[in-house]
C-alpha cells in the first residue's frame, strides 16, 4: 500500500474569506486565511462546517483548488447545488471577512506533485476540475515541465470553470495541453469536442499506455465510470487511475 | 462551541428521524458511489470469499458455494464518512458470523481485502455478533458493480468505508494494522455515532 501514514490530529481552523470571485453562474471561489494552516498537497480536501444559532451544524467536504504554495491561503470553488444545505451559504452569503470553519487537509491518495512526475493526465467533469487546478497551479509555480494534458468536459463554455486562466496556462508553451468538450451547446465556430468523454476522444487525445502516464479522473459518477473504464480497457494499469466522484447530491 | 456561522440557519431539523442521524450527517435520498479507482470486473466464475491468516484452517468458497449458505435479508441505516446517511436500506447476504462457525482463531482484527486492492481493517468484534454480513442484493437486485457487485462487506454500525466494496476475504489478524483509507489518515474504527472520521477523533 503506497503512501505515507498520516497519523496526526486534525483540528478545525477558524479560517476568514478575504475574497469571493464569482467563477461561472454557478460557482464561485472563496480565498481564505487560515491561521495554522498545515499546509496541503494538490488534490486534497478540507472539511468545512457550519453552525446555526441552536448549535446545529452541518459539514461538507471541498477540494482545494489553489496551489499548495498560496499557503496560508487556501481557495475553495464551491458550485451551488439549488437544493443543498451548504453550498448555497457558501455561494450567495458569505462575503470577505465572514469567518468559515473547516479542517484538512484530508485525503492523502487522489493528489499529484511535480516530484512525482508524469505524464500526467487529467479528466474533469463539471466542477471536478476543482482538485485537478490545484494541480496544476501547483505544475505552473513549480515552473514544472512535465508532459500534461487535461480533458475537460462541460455542458457549455459558460461552465468552463478557470476558462481564461486555463488558456493563460495553455500558452506557456510549458507541456501542458487541454481539451475542452462541451456536452449541451457550442459557440459559434467550436472547434473543440462537442459530446461525453468516449473511449474514441481518449485515445485521440490521452497519452498511450505504454508511457505510462498517471491518469487523475473527478466528476460525477457516470462520467468517472466511463472515463476509467475505457482507459483500463486502452492498456493502462488500473493502479495508475485513480478517482474521486462527485455525487450528484450533496450539497 | 462558540463560534457561529453568521447568517446559517440549515435545513429545518428533522424530528421524524431524530436519534437516526449521526452527528454531523445529513439525511441523502439517492445513494452516491465513491471509490478511489476504476471499478473491478470480477466474473463470478473466478469469485471466491476466502479466510487467511491467524485462523486454524483456511476456508474458501466458490460463488456458488457461498449462494448455498443461509441468507438473510437486512434492513440498516449506513453512514458514509463524507457525510450523507441514508436509512432502511435493504440487503440481502450472509452474516459474518456464519462464515466464521467452526473457525478457531486467536485473532482479534480483521483485514478485509478485494478486487482492486482495496482494504480496510476492523476489529473482530465488530464483524461478529449479527452485525455485518456479505451482502450480494440490495434493494431486491443483484447489487450493481459501482455499488461494490457481486458482493461487498456490509457493516453498518461503522463508517461506510468499512462496508469495503468487491469484497474477496477476511484476513484474520493478532494486531490491527492500517487498510487503504486508514492509511491515509481516516480513523483505524470509525464509529459514526462518535464522529470517529479521521486519526485522533
Amino acid at each position: 500500500m503506497a503512501g505515507a501514514a498520516l497519523q496526526r490530529r486534525l483540528t478545525w481552523h477558524l479560517s476568514r474569506v478575504v475574497k469571493a470571485t464569482r467563477e461561472t453562474q454557478r460557482t464561485k471561489t472563496l480565498a481564505l486565511e487560515v491561521p495554522d494552516w498545515p499546509g496541503h498537497t494538490a488534490g486534497q480536501h478540507v472539511d468545512v462546517r457550519l453552525t446555526a444559532p441552536d448549535g446545529y451544524q452541518a459539514r461538507r467536504s471541498y477540494s482545494i483548488a489553489s496551489a499548495p504554495e498560496d499557503a496560508p491561503q487556501v481557495a475553495l470553488t464551491v458550485e451551488r447545488i439549488d437544493d443543498g444545505e451548504v453550498s448555497p451559504y457558501l455561494v450567495d452569503e458569505l462575503e470577505p471577512g465572514d469567518q468559515l470553519e473547516l479542517r484538512g487537509t484530508v485525503g492523502g491518495y487522489f493528489i499529484w506533485s511535480a516530484s512525482v512526475g508524469g505524464p500526467l493526465l487529467l479528466v474533469a467533469g463539471g466542477s471536478g476540475i476543482c482538485p485537478l487546478m490545484a494541480m496544476l497551479r501547483h505544475r505552473a509555480r513549480q515552473a514544472s515541465t512535465i508532459p500534461t494534458r487535461l480533458v475537460y468536459s462541460a455542458r457549455s463554455l459558460d461552465d468552463v470553470i478557470f476558462y481564461k486562466e486555463l488558456e493563460s496556462l495553455a500558452s506557456r508553451g510549458d507541456g501542458f495541453e487541454v481539451f475542452y468538450t462541451l456536452t449541451r451547446s457550442q459557440p459559434a465556430g467550436w472547434t473543440g469536442f462537442s459530446r461525453r468523454i468516449d473511449r474514441e476522444m481518449l485515445a485521440e487525445v490521452a497519452f498511450a499506455p505504454s508511457l505510462q502516464p498517471l491518469c487523475m479522473v473527478c466528476g460525477p459518477t457516470p462520467l468517472v465510470e466511463a472515463v476509467a473504464e475505457s482507459l483500463v480497457e486502452q492498456g493502462h494499469a488500473a493502479a495508475l487511475v485513480k478517482t474521486e466522484r462527485f455525487g450528484p447530491t450533496g450539497g | 462551541m462558540s463560534f457561529v456561522s453568521r447568517a446559517f440557519h440549515g435545513r429545518p431539523r428533522q424530528q421524524d428521524n431524530a436519534g437516526r442521524i449521526p452527528p454531523g450527517q445529513y439525511l441523502e435520498k439517492g445513494f452516491p458511489v465513491l471509490s478511489a479507482g476504476p471499478t473491478p470486473r470480477t466474473q463470478l466464475d473466478k469469485w471466491t470469499f476466502s479466510l487467511i491468516g491467524e485462523v486454524d484452517k483456511l476456508k474458501n468458497w466458490t460463488w456458488q458455494e457461498f449462494q448455498k449458505l443461509p441468507s438473510e435479508t437486512i434492513t440498516q441505516d449506513i453512514h458514509c464518512v463524507t457525510g450523507w446517511s441514508k436509512l432502511d436500506t435493504v440487503w440481502e447476504g450472509v452474516s459474518v458470523d456464519t462464515l466464521l462457525e467452526g473457525i478457531d482463531t486467536s485473532a482479534e482484527y480483521v483485514m478485509a481485502f478485494s478486487d482492486g486492492g482495496y482494504t480496510t481493517n476492523l476489529p473482530l468484534e465488530d464483524l461478529t455478533g449479527g452485525k455485518a454480513w456479505i451482502v450480494f442484493n440490495y434493494d431486491g437486485a443483484p447489487l450493481e458493480k459501482e455499488h461494490g457487485g457481486p458482493a461487498r462487506l456490509l457493516v453498518p454500525h461503522l463508517y461506510f468505508w468499512k462496508s469495503a466494496k468487491w469484497v474477496r476475504g477476511f484476513q484474520l489478524m493478532d494486531k490491527d494494522e492500517p487498510g487503504f483509507w486508514e492509511t491515509y489518515g481516516y480513523h483505524m474504527r470509525g464509529d459514526p455515532w462518535l464522529e470517529q472520521r479521521y486519526s485522533g477523533d
